[in-house]
């Protein structure tokens, strides 16, 4: 009895029988799932599994019927809001690469950089030594240095999405919520990719949502099959690419 | 801090636009109260103050663009904060008329006289007071932004809903205002204006103050809206506007940010509203009227939203052209209005401000493109050099 407890405890994010329904349509449908510190997890499903609806719920655009979020096991996620999460060092990628395409790539960071949000703060904020510093890292990680004054527009389909990535590093999260990073991605830069989340999953936690299975073969981590709602099947790539029933409801449509 | 957030404000053409208006601001009445009425230079004292006039809606559209160009908000609303800070003015001015009414009564302005009323109401307290009735001209804009903008923000109203519903606050204080027992005058609004602070608000030299404020303040106002633009809120600001669920995911909190700068936004609206008053004399419910919002979003969207200089040049040329129109083509200036905001739309829809400079932008690239390809067999050696290494 003592296990569930403990996962509990060890966890970073805990999701214990969430349900939610939009119009009577059952989105997610007691969904459990768990993410420890330091985690690379990918999650795998059909359209319509409730992948984005999930991250929706961690991330407080939406509340949930019932169940439990927490996170770090202290903190309910439901009574939250995005920017109180954000706050708490959860960070989202949206599945459309999101980032302020009238700024240059450096504006970008800074406003993402884990800094005092209150508006009197923004007004009067100077750029310090540090922040520039942390700037000059994010950008090399994500490979733009040479581009950081251009603006955001001009980078293309991929690079958004590595500003995008930069954007959430600089938040400092303990979790990184990704959903389809690689999507319209040609292969060596898919392959970059994989490097640069493995990169980022050695000193956080990161969820990952994909279709390309060969991008989660790359990844190599445990992966989670959602599927109506809930989960269908949790291992390696391996088990969870031979279990019948994921190959029934995803692989094999 | 506050040294650096001022500072950062005074970028280039700011700098020279400032310096314009306060240029603009000793000249104009230097040669209207200086130089005699038969000389080439002279600036009659009603050019003064249609000028002044202009630079009264320059103002407000410089507001308007803080909270359209910067950060998104559509407000079809923004003459209601005009036209209240008008009243606080006005009922100043009220005030100051003291005995010499039609009605000669000391203490009641001849309105409330007409209605019968036997006291003050309680909201015309203080507005004797220029500096209560100037803080009111802030207070009472900003507060109703406040109140609006803490539900509608909060409640995430958007785009065309929170038009029309700033459109619908407008339109509410029109007919509010319009009722004879809200104790503003009602139909015929506030007028016969005597003093303010004591000089007579028709003679050329009052007129000639009031106009070096209105540019005096348009100025401030621009060097606040820069500072503000520039400051990392601002980029915050155009952060909303372009992807606002990014922001939010970010951890910032849209709502608050857009609240400051609605607030901000109706106050300097309530500072071109008091300063249009005396200029024209009157203050009357029509000011609520839907249309002129829509109108102010007109003259910025002509100069260029999202630029601030934009909206100052937008505001001046479409009245300038309204005050030529309807002297000399009445019947066809609502058409030209009409056809001026679909051209924009249509051929300039960054404004005059906006394309001119995205032409410098694009004729600049061309240039360092140029520049590249030229450059490119010297530097090219070099680049191997340094890979070398």
């Amino acid at each position: 009895m003592n296990t569930i407890s403990e996962t509990r405890q060890k966890s970073l994010l805990y999701l214990e029988n969430v349900s939610v329904s939009f119009d009577g349509f059952k989105a997610l449908n007691s969904l459990s799932f768990v993410v420890e510190p330091g985690e690379l997890r990918a999650i795998i499903g059909p359209n319509g599994a409730g992948k984005t609806t999930m991250m929706d719920i961690i991330t407080g655009k939406t509340r949930p019927d019932t169940g439990t979020v927490l996170f770090e096991d202290a903190i309910d996620l439901t009574k939250k809001d995005e920017a109180d999460i954000a706050q708490l060092g959860i960070g989202r990628k949206f599945q459309k690469p999101t980032v302020f395409e009238s700024h240059t790539i450096w504006d970008n960071l800074e406003l993402a950089l884990n800094r005092d949000r209150s508006v009197f703060a923004t007004l009067f904020y100077t750029l310090s030594p540090e922040d520039e510093a942390r700037i000059e890292e994010i950008l090399s990680t994500i490979r733009l240095s040479h581009r950081k004054d251009e603006l955001a527009a001009n980078l293309s389909h991929g690079q958004k999405q590595w500003l995008e990535i930069g954007m959430l590093l600089a938040q400092e999260p303990k979790l990184l919520l990704v959903d389809e990073p690689v999507a319209g991605m040609t292969d060596a830069e898919t392959a970059e990719t994989a490097e640069l989340l493995k990169e980022i999953a050695k000193t956080r936690s990161v969820v990952v949502v994909e279709h390309d299975m060969g991008f989660i073969r790359e990844l190599g981590v445990k992966v989670t099959c959602l599927a109506e709602g809930s989960v269908l099947a949790e291992g390696s790539i391996d088990f969870v690419s031979n279990d019948p029933k994921v190959i029934e409801n995803y692989l094999g449509r | 801090m506050i040294s650096g957030f001022v500072f950062r404000a005074l970028e280039g053409k700011i700098v020279v636009a400032i310096a314009i208006l306060l240029v603009i601001a000793i000249l104009v009445p230097a040669l209207n109260l200086l130089t005699p009425p038969d000389s080439a230079l002279h600036i009659p004292t009603y050019a003064v103050s249609l000028f002044g006039k202009y630079l009264c809606y320059a103002l407000l559209a410089l507001a308007l663009d803080l909270v359209w160009g910067y950060c998104g908000i559509l407000s079809l609303g923004h003459g209601a904060f005009f036209a209240l800070g008008g009243y606080a003015m006005g009922m100043y001015l009220m005030r100051q008329i003291g005995s010499r009414g039609v009605y000669g009564n000391p203490v009641l302005p001849d309105f409330m006289v007409f209605l019968n009323w036997k006291e003050l109401p309680w909201f015309w307290h203080g507005f004797d007071w220029f500096v209560f009735a100037m803080a009111m001209v802030l207070v009472v804009p900003g507060l109703l932004a406040f109140i609006f903008g803490w539900f509608a923000f909060r409640s995430r109203v958007n785009g065309v809903y929170l038009s029309i519903i700033t459109q619908a606050m407008t339109y509410a204080l029109l007919l509010a205002f319009f009722r004879n027992d809200m104790g503003f005058g009602g139909n015929n609004g506030l007028t016969d204006f005597k003093d303010i602070l004591g000089f007579p608000v028709q003679a050329d030299g009052t007129r000639a103050v009031l106009f070096a404020m209105s540019a005096i303040m348009l100025a401030f106002c621009l060097l606040i809206a820069s500072a503000i633009v520039r400051s990392k809120f601002g980029k915050v600001l155009v952060g909303v506007r372009d992807a606002e669920s990014r922001v939010r995911f970010l951890g910032f909190r849209v709502e608050n940010i857009k609240l400051f700068t609605f607030v901000v936004s109706a106050m300097m609206a309530g500072i071109a509203g008091a300063l249009f008053v005396p200029q024209v004399g009157i203050i009357n419910p029509g000011e609520f009227a839907p249309a002129n919002s829509i109108e102010v979003v007109v003259w910025t969207a002509v100069g260029g939203r999202g630029t601030l200089i934009g909206p100052i040049i937008g505001a001046v040329l479409v009245n300038a052209g309204k005050s030529f129109f309807t002297g000399a083509f009445p019947e066809i200036w609502l058409y030209a209005l009409g056809g001026l905001f679909i051209a924009v739309t249509l051929f300039l829809p960054k404004g005059i401000v906006g394309t001119v400079q995205h032409g410098l932008k694009a004729r600049k690239a061309m240039k360092a493109a140029v520049e590249a390809e030229k450059g490119r067999d010297e530097a090219a050696p070099v680049a191997q050099a340094q890979a070398a290494e």
